[in-house]
């Protein structure tokens, strides 16, 4: 019998949390919609995936507004909707549609774009917190959808200024076959250009089980051919094989991209600029360390919840144009204030390039400059973005 | 010769000096530096992660945030001694002693909460609930009214300290780091590091009476980041140390006009003055290093190397 993804709508957080204060004079109801994806095979299951990855971030951010609200007489209730597997996530987003303007989505690009063009969703505002796909802030982009998540572009600028900095200029890829790998590759070759970098050469990973020993070995001889360079970049973003390119090389030289050397929107390892004090909170609210997309479902309860104490209101009309304005900052404990592009709702923010034990550089970095803000040398810059939604 | 001669000197009669006491929040130890020699004369001990940094009133008592030991330690200034911890509440980060010389407002960061201790019973007297990540601490001279302010609420908190309940909260612009009342009590200032501003508010009626922000020459607006200030005699100027900017501004405090900027150490949180307050010592948390500045010149004029990523200072009189 097939389900109904809405008996998995769970409402949940009341927003009275606070009742010894005032009673709120201002509610926010936030829907978060999580599209459960098939997971890809990996040759290790040594990461463990969270089942609140994202969630657990909205859950937080929501528990920081309601703090803030009860001073000021405004509150906060979230709704939360899981669309398993093979449900028709269109539904689900059209029953929370009903109930709020805003929604905090968890889904792959494709979904992302049929939900924001729902007549249902027009006047709405939708924050993507998954997906880097770099056409939702081009051509594809929608006036009703917002990106907390960083696009590839955004990490594989911020990897590229790395490079260009530490003058590792002549590189190697080893690029994945899936999609997402595709794409990430797809985002650095353009970001090379961009920096005047290149690829001196290209392999694809495309083992399957005639592959006869563990990856581990196969590795030197397949990197042999690489001939050598200064870095190896590797598009897995699937966490696949990347894992056994790191110390196997034919060539001692670093790994960076998707494994080793990483930029990334959000790491256990950041600590400076007080995110020390937000990954403590986390941990001690969901008994595990802050993923990227945690990070990126925070900020979007976060911004809606900024806007919020800063106009008085709760309405999609104001809060939109407030958060696209020049007033509107964010104190996103990276160092500096986090704000929107009004060309095609990107949150512009910094991108830690970090491996797992320590962040090693913050992009934008010094030396990349930019007209208006060094965040926009990360990106698809105004010129650049083919988006006309947001005009 | 000369050098052997003052170390000699110094070694025979160590108290004389004046002192400004550091902690190094990731050294777990306060340097304190000589005012006379400007140099580092004794290095001490402390809890986990010590930043908050305040003297009692006849500077007999240091009392210091060891934040990561979740407990205000008291040490005997004299020995470098940890005569006992305080019940802070957890993660303490910064505190501000009462005019009554005997409780401590300790801003909790972890926990969104506001703990007052009796430092004479050693017991909790009050926890009050403020906004997320409470930082800065500040107490009027009338000693009525206590702040805390919250970096992700982006509040003042204003604490009647009769009644220990809030009575008034403003906002102010993102991640508010610290707080202080001048003109005897008539104003309150509140810098907000991300939002790159300082507010005053009118003490009287809470409201706001101006907000200034600071340009740096050749830096992004984005990096000028106002932290810790101190005001000069007779609370003409502020020195607000502006972080990852490198510079502290001094600011008029009747125009709320900045007339200078000073090149300091790296990523400048806070400070404290001298006796006569001719020098101002600042903490420059990622070069780990003291700068002492001139006040009457506006000038640098050495720094101090101290242990590693400094972050508060205070200062103790030795005679």
């Amino acid at each position: 019998m097939k389900r109904n993804s809405l008996h998995r709508l769970l409402s949940t957080c009341a927003a009275m949390l606070w009742a010894s204060f005032a009673t709120a004079e201002v509610t926010l109801n936030i829907g978060y919609l999580a599209v459960e994806q098939p997971r890809a095979a990996v040759l290790s299951n040594l990461d463990p995936i969270p089942d609140d990855d994202g969630l657990a971030g909205a859950r937080t951010a929501l528990q920081d507004n309601l703090v803030t609200g009860r001073f000021l007489g405004h509150g906060y209730e979230m709704t939360e909707a899981v669309v398993p597997e093979g449900d028709d996530p269109l539904a689900t987003a059209k029953a929370l549609l009903a109930a709020t303007r805003f929604l905090v989505v968890d889904a792959p690009a494709e979904v992302l774009v049929q939900i924001a063009d729902l007549p249902e969703a027009q006047g709405a505002m939708i924050f993507n917190t998954s997906s880097g796909d770099v056409a939702l802030r081009d051509n594809a982009c929608r006036a009703n959808l917002f990106h907390t998540s960083p696009s590839d572009a955004m990490r594989t600028d911020a990897l590229a200024q790395v490079l260009v900095q530490k003058r590792w200029t002549d590189l190697v890829m080893i690029a994945g076959t899936r999609p997402q790998d595709q794409a990430y590759a797809s985002a650095l070759r353009h970001s090379l250009t961009k920096f005047g970098l290149r690829l001196s050469a290209e392999k694809e990973w495309a083992f399957d089980a005639d592959m006869r020993r563990s990856a581990a070995q196969e590795i030197p001889l397949f990197t042999q051919e690489l001939g050598d360079y200064d870095a190896l970049i590797v598009a897995d973003e699937l966490h696949d094989f990347g894992r056994y390119v790191l110390y196997n090389t034919w060539q001692a030289r670093p790994v960076v991209g998707s494994e080793g050397l990483s930029a990334v929107g959000w790491s256990p390892v950041i600590e400076q600029w007080g995110a020390a004090q937000l990954q403590s909170r986390f941990e001690e609210m969901h008994g595990r360390e802050m993923t990227s997309q945690d990070y990126a479902a925070w900020a979007a309860l976060r911004t809606l919840g900024e806007a919020v104490t800063r106009t008085n209101a709760s309405d999609p009309q104001t809060l939109r144009s407030y958060i696209l304005s020049d007033e509107f900052e964010l104190a996103g404990f990276k160092g500096r204030p986090l704000t929107f592009r009004d060309w095609n709702g990107q949150m512009r923010q910094p991108i830690a390039i970090a491996h797992p034990r320590a962040l090693v550089a913050q992009a934008p970095l010094e030396g990349f400059l930019h007209q208006n803000n060094e965040l926009d040398s990360l990106g698809l810059d105004r010129p650049e973005s083919k988006c006309e939604a947001f005009e | 010769m000369i050098r052997v001669a003052t170390a000699c000197l110094m070694f025979a009669q160590p108290v004389l000096a004046d002192e400004i006491w550091v902690t190094n929040e990731k050294d777990n130890t306060v340097s304190v530096i000589s005012t006379e020699t400007l140099e580092v004369v004794q290095t001490y001990e402390t809890g986990e992660r010590p930043r908050g940094i305040t003297f009692s009133r006849d500077f007999s008592r240091a009392y210091i945030c060891a934040s990561d030991s979740n407990a205000v330690q008291v040490m005997d200034p004299a020995t470098g001694k940890i005569l006992h911890d305080l019940p802070s509440g957890a993660d303490p980060e910064q505190f501000v002693l009462h005019p009554d010389d005997r409780h401590l407002y300790i801003a909790n960061e972890d926990d969104a909460i506001t703990t007052v201790v009796d430092t004479e019973t050693r017991k909790v007297v009050a926890q009050i609930d403020v906004g997320i990540e409470p930082e800065g601490m500040a107490v009027s001279p009338d000693g009525r009214i206590a702040i805390t302010t919250s970096e992700t609420t982006n509040m003042a908190h204003w604490i009647d300290t009769e009644t220990q309940q809030l009575f008034a909260n403003t906002l102010v612009d993102s991640r508010p780091r610290h707080a202080e009342f001048v003109k005897d009590g008539a104003e309150l200032w509140v810098s907000s590091e991300i939002g790159g501003t300082i507010t005053v508010f009118d003490t009287e009626t809470q409201a706001e009476k101006a907000k200034f922000g600071f340009e740096v020459q050749g830096v992004h607006p984005d990096r000028v980041q106002p932290v810790g200030f101190e005001f000069a005699e007779g609370d003409t100027h502020a020195f607000v140390a502006l972080g990852p900017s490198n510079h502290v501004a001094v600011v008029n405090a009747d125009t709320y006009e900045v007339e200078d900027y000073i090149l300091v150490g790296r990523r400048v949180w806070h400070m404290a003055f001298n006796r006569d307050r001719t020098q101002l010592f600042t903490t420059n948390g990622v070069s780990g290093d003291v700068t002492v500045i001139d006040v009457a010149a506006r000038k640098a004029v050495k720094s101090i190397k101290v242990g590693r990523f400094p972050w508060g200072a205070a200062f103790r009189p030795t005679e």
